[in-house]
């Protein structure tokens, strides 16, 4: 007998079928861009980058102006002040405002930029051009920009970190020089600390507290040149010995400045990192970490003392690696979705390798530039503040953090296991190491395809 | 014997019902469609998968189950405190809000007055709000900390102290806690007086007139509230995200990734956990887990409310 075939209700059918419509442009990617286009051809780019204050923009519109001497041909549309997160949401979504160039202020996401295929890989279009990248850009600053052989962004100026001192201050306290070892930084640091009647802090020497401002683990533990991932890309912190020594060296230094608590609760008096009420700008700190950067800020806010500039301290027993710092920095990179690649390589190019430009653009908006030739250059400001930094960039011992298959995810993972040490709440540093390596390998695995 | 087949004209006749009812909630059906029924599926989908939003996703099992659930050390601190706020945050509010609307209701001069002074936090936007509150708070130089020290009162570090995070983010709803002034208010004034004037004549004092008279009325108007407050509160995120950048103090201009959760994870809810995963580390695999998770807990949390609300509540409510 032929069995009934029940048909399902109209009721049950229609939002299955709305369902199943949805889904399918739901699994589907973002347009596909190409490099299929003719860069002498007439074309309007979109550049997204992170840059806002009126002086940084005039930077940009100046590099701009300069690149379109060169392609008359082709249009560059800017958009300032654009976050990672918005890049990423734009590059993901699609559509047909999306960038072509889009730049980074961080190279913590390069790893993810280049193992999602979000940013396009530049290999070829180096390759097309001509340009020897090893020749061209430093070594560490190509190592973070690029993941697993795919160099997907290109260094577009640097980050060098160093150390801020108020001479004044010194000279107070009769402190001649700014301290090289961190033993020194120890002894220099209790030197300066100047305390109300009452116990609190009127001036900290030092504060080694890792929430402050620029104060991360990755930037202190440069210091040590360590080494983040073994040959088979597992994390290796735990095995590294310079990471038990560097978490034990601040934990000291935390306790010789008057301990973890009343450190964090002068720390929240503080202002603004980016604002006037920054507590290096105020005089609550007598020594800082921080970029080159700062040095243009403090020079505008004309701080009621002088100022000046030294690499940070390196540890005792590496004393003659002094002189190395931790070094990031801005970015460039072409979106996967751009539909005039090689246009965008053009810009890309002119931004990241013109030596002429990139000289130009570090001078104006006082940051480090990221090729040696323009790093060479007798043009750069030869203020001996910015000077400090540019020998720091130079140094061949100065570090930066391996991109990662998830972006920065490790660098934030190891930040919170160090506060959590800094506030002595780890009783075992071994196993907290190796519990370490575990949550980073996770979360690694996790993240890859 | 099997059943006989309508008629023809018959069958037209409850096909064309079937539509014609179809057609009435096609409203609906869309909206609960394209709004809840495909996020729903989706997020079912992609937990299934590794999705990093360029690439196609790949089916991986229960991977992204095994590394929420398992392996992912903030997932536990999330949870405890997106709970914590569902209790501590939702009772507070209601007691507050309920306490504000007697005390409104009862007033017999300058009720304006008290109304837009209990009301006009409500107005503020969360993040100026979140903004002026930290502001406020700020160990050292805010004006509460000032005013505490001026009376010799140490005040703890709020915002950065992780003990205190929480209960100040508990603080900043009540001070918004109008909106609820407004709803008990109105189902406060809706108590028919002569139950009240009835009581009085049986002898009853206030605290009496509260448990017979008021509390039985604006039990359903209190459902309400607790209801809509967990749900609110299991998608706590703007304040949490807003005050722990704030207190930070660290630059949060282009090119930094804010952590959410400070300090030491004391504010990290689950949204915030969700966003930090899918946005920041395109995680889509793993935060649509966290979603379900939350949305499991939501449902189950808003069904035994509701179960309990059975019993409250009498058949005219």
């Amino acid at each position: 007998m032929p069995r009934s075939r029940r048909r399902l209700p109209p009721t049950v059918l229609l939002p299955l079928l709305m369902i199943a419509g949805l889904l399918l442009p739901g699994c589907a990617n973002p347009g596909a861009g190409s490099a299929a286009d003719d860069p002498t051809r007439p074309v309007t780019l979109r550049f997204w980058h992170g840059w806002s204050e009126k002086r940084e923009v005039k930077a940009i519109d100046d590099s701009l102006a300069r690149f379109h001497r060169l392609h008359p041909n082709i249009r560059v549309k800017t958009t300032g002040n654009v976050t990672d997160a918005t890049v990423n949401q734009a590059l993901r979504a699609g559509g047909g405002a999306a960038p072509d160039v889009v730049s980074s202020f961080t190279t913590n996401n390069v790893g993810q930029y280049c193992s999602s295929g979000m940013w396009v890989d530049l290999d070829p279009f180096l390759a097309k051009s001509g340009v020897d990248k090893t020749a061209v850009f430093p070594r560490t600053l190509l190592d973070y920009s690029a993941y697993e052989g795919r160099q997907c962004a290109l260094p577009l100026l640097a980050d060098a970190y160093g150390m801020y001192y108020n001479l004044d201050a010194f000279e107070k306290a009769g402190v001649s020089r700014a301290p090289r070892t961190l033993s020194e930084l120890k002894e220099t640091a209790v030197k300066l600390t100047e305390r109300a009647a009452d116990g609190s802090y009127r001036q900290l020497g030092f504060m080694p507290n890792l929430r402050l401002y620029q104060n991360s683990v990755d930037r202190f533990f440069a210091q040590w040149g360590p080494r983040y991932f073994d040959d088979k890309g597992k994390s290796a912190l735990a095995r590294e010995p310079a990471t038990k020594r560097f978490l034990t060296t601040q934990r000291d230094l935390v306790t010789a400045l008057g301990g973890y608590g009343p450190l964090e609760t002068f720390r929240a008096t503080f202002g603004e990192e980016m604002s006037s009420q920054n507590a290096f700008l105020t005089g609550k700190l007598a020594m800082h970490m921080d970029g080159e950067w700062r040095g243009l800020m403090l020079a505008k806010a004309a701080p009621g003392f002088r100022w000046a500039t030294a690499p940070m301290p390196v540890p005792d027993d590496r004393a003659d690696t002094y002189g190395r710092g931790y070094l990031t920095g801005t970015v460039a990179g072409i979106a996967h979705s751009s539909k005039h690649q090689n246009a965008a390589w053009e810009l890309v190019k002119f931004l990241t390798t013109d030596t002429d430009q990139v000289v130009a653009f570090a001078n104006a908006i006082h940051n480090v530039p990221s090729t040696n030739a323009a790093l060479a250059s007798p043009r750069l400001d030869a203020d001996p503040a910015f000077q400090t930094f540019l020998r720091i960039a130079r140094d061949p011992r100065s570090t930066g953090m391996p991109p990662s298959v998830n972006g920065g995810q490790y660098i934030v993972t190891f930040q919170d296991f160090a506060y959590d040490v800094e506030a002595g709440k780890v009783r075992d540093l071994d196993k907290g190491l190796r519990a370490l390596d575990r949550q980073i390998d996770d979360d690694n695995l996790q993240s890859a395809t | 014997m099997a059943p006989r087949s309508p008629a023809p004209g018959l069958r037209r006749k409850h096909l064309r019902r079937r539509l014609r009812t179809l057609g009435f909630l096609s409203p609906w059906l869309v909206g609960f469609t394209v709004f809840f029924g495909y996020p729903l599926v989706a997020t079912v989908y992609f937990s299934f998968m590794h999705y990093n939003q360029i690439r196609a996703p790949s089916f991986v099992g229960l991977r992204n189950w095994k590394y929420v659930l398992g392996q992912m050390p903030l997932f536990g601190p999330a949870l405890w405190n997106t709970l914590w706020l569902v209790v501590v945050m939702v009772t507070l509010r209601v007691v507050f809000g309920l306490g504000v609307g007697l005390l409104v209701t009862r007033l017999t001069s300058g009720v304006g007055l008290f109304r837009t002074a209990f009301y006009l936090p409500c107005l503020a936007p969360p993040v100026a709000a979140t903004v002026a509150f930290v502001f406020l708070l700020n160990p050292g130089t805010g004006p509460v900390d000032e005013a505490l020290s001026a009376l010799g009162v140490t005040a703890p570090r709020w915002f950065n102290d992780p003990d205190w995070a929480k209960p100040s983010l508990v603080l900043l709803s009540l001070w918004g806690v109008g909106d609820l002034m407004v709803v008990f208010m109105a189902a406060l004034l809706d108590v028919p007086r002569e139950q009240y004037e009835a009581a009085e004549l049986d002898g009853a004092g206030a605290l009496a007139k509260f448990r017979y008279v008021t509390w039985p009325s604006i039990t359903p108007v209190v459902m309400f509230a607790v209801v809509t407050g967990v749900v609110q509160t299991m998608q706590y995120y703007t304040q949490a995200l807003v005050a722990g950048k704030l207190a930070s103090g660290v630059n949060t201009g282009p090119g930094s990734t804010v952590q959410p959760g400070y300090p030491d994870h004391s504010t990290l809810t689950v949204p915030q956990l969700i966003y930090s995963l899918g946005f920041q580390n395109f995680n889509t695999g793993a935060a649509c887990v966290l979603s379900l998770v939350l949305f499991v807990i939501a449902m189950a949390v808003t069904s035994l409310l509701m179960r309990r609300r059975a019993g409250l509540l009498t058949a005219e409510d």
